[in-house]
């Protein structure tokens, strides 16, 4: 670990080599706006909403999964960055079948929110409409694939934290869809805990509970930072130690 | 000075965005003062008028019917308005679209039908469904954006004031709000 000094957004900042772009921005109250990123959970990269200018390189960087340098000349505000993520939202939006008005946490969705902040004030590109799988199988859960927005915090989550790996992704391109075990029904899975962390982390209303109503569901992912903390303190008995 | 023309159309929407618009009660009165009212499902008037100043849409292009009134409206308006979540992004009435429209319409007036289950099919005045329900602007170009499923009256007070006062509506953070 060094100590790295880098310039954000023409402020100089200090910061240690082995954090990433976008744990500094935050820690010096830069704004970057995230889907995929969840606090506890490893990086991917996936949504490119955080994508940031750096001098000297001709290509965009996601600062979730970009380490600061020596030097370091970045940006997080230009016209371009904001026209782009304004674009991957929309994209998402028409992606998806994103009807917030009967959506179990409308009012409480990170994509809803994102619209907001980017001023998505309509979708562009053509709507797709798809006609993607519903799955009510789970005794106490509901995946909507048409709700999905692909972040993998599920994913991530269910491996990282649960230690079950229920989820995955399959397909390529625009077929990618989050599928349970071997792309069975959800209920017939038998890794699946029904530990209920993949439908809280869950930034949209694809993983909901069932039996909630329009609008009545929020999402409440404070319970990552007990476990995560806990076990970095060996309190808590991780699915690495379990294995040895 | 002459009052502006002022238009509200009802496309494939629930009317829930005009019933939002009727929420403006007492401030209804104000308006009623300031506009000419030349076209609305609220009011009985049977052709869609030239020179309408402003026009709110509700709803999306569901139908042929929808899809040739869009055109007219573009036609005879200077300011058209996507009112409400359906006209912006197809919303609750493109719920539909990943279906066959006769597997709906035979879901809606034959399986659920109560009493003489039948396609109303062989009425020269209902019109035929497209095969999907598509937000206002992919058939027309929109020249404002009103949030909302239904917008509230605040909302929709603050855009038509502005409307009047010959302003595109500045939508704060405040109005824009899908859902």
């Amino acid at each position: 670990m060094a100590i790295v000094t880098l310039t954000i957004n023409g402020e100089q900042l200090s910061a240690t080599d082995d954090e990433t772009l976008l744990q500094i921005a935050r820690q010096n109250n830069i704004e970057l706006p995230t889907l995929c990123h969840l606090d506890g959970l490893s990086d991917v990269g996936a949504c490119r909403l955080c994508l940031v200018e750096v001098e000297g390189s001709n290509k965009l960087a996601p600062a979730c999964t970009t380490r600061p340098m020596e030097g370091m000349v970045v940006r997080t505000d230009s016209e371009r960055l904001k026209k782009y993520r304004r674009m991957i939202v929309a994209l998402l939006a028409s992606e998806g079948n994103h009807q917030c008005s009967v959506c179990m946490v409308n009012n409480h969705c990170e994509l809803q929110n994102l619209a907001y902040d980017v001023g998505l004030l309509y979708v562009r590109v053509p709507y797709l409409y798809p006609d993607k799988k519903i799955d009510a199988s789970h005794e106490s859960f509901i995946i909507d694939r048409n709700r999905c927005v692909l972040c993998t915090r599920c994913v991530r989550v269910c491996h990282e934290v649960e230690g079950a790996h229920v989820w995955d992704i399959a397909g390529r391109g625009i077929d990618c869809e989050i599928i349970a075990d071997l792309n069975q029904p959800w209920g017939s899975s038998e890794s699946c805990t029904s530990c209920g962390k993949c439908v809280l982390v869950c930034p949209t209303g694809a993983l909901v509970k069932k039996g909630e109503s329009v609008a009545e569901m929020e999402k409440h992912t404070e319970f990552l930072k007990y476990i995560v903390t806990a076990r970095r303190k060996g309190e808590w008995i991780s699915f690495e130690h379990s294995e040895e | 000075m002459m009052k502006p023309r002022v238009a509200t159309v009802w496309l494939g929407g629930c009317s829930g965005c005009h019933m939002s618009f009727l929420d403006l009660d007492e401030r209804l009165i104000d308006l009623a003062d300031k506009i000419e009212l030349v076209y609305s499902p609220i009011a009985d008037i049977k052709e869609y008028p030239r020179d309408v100043d402003v026009v709110l849409v509700e709803g999306a292009i569901a139908n042929v019917e929808h899809e040739e009134f869009a055109h007219i409206i573009r036609r005879n308006s200077r300011f058209v308005v996507s009112f409400g979540d359906c006209a912006v992004t197809g919303n609750v009435t493109a719920m539909r679209n990943g279906l066959d429209p006769d597997d709906v319409l035979h879901r809606a007036y034959v399986e659920l039908a109560d009493l003489t289950p039948r396609i109303p099919r062989d009425y020269p005045t209902i019109a035929e469904l497209l095969k999907q329900a598509r937000p206002l602007h992919e058939y027309i170009r929109v020249d404002a954006f009103i949030h909302g499923c239904p917008p509230t009256a605040d909302q929709i007070w603050s855009a038509v004031s502005e409307l009047l006062q010959g302003k595109t509506p500045a939508l704060s953070h405040v109005f824009l709000r899908y859902g």
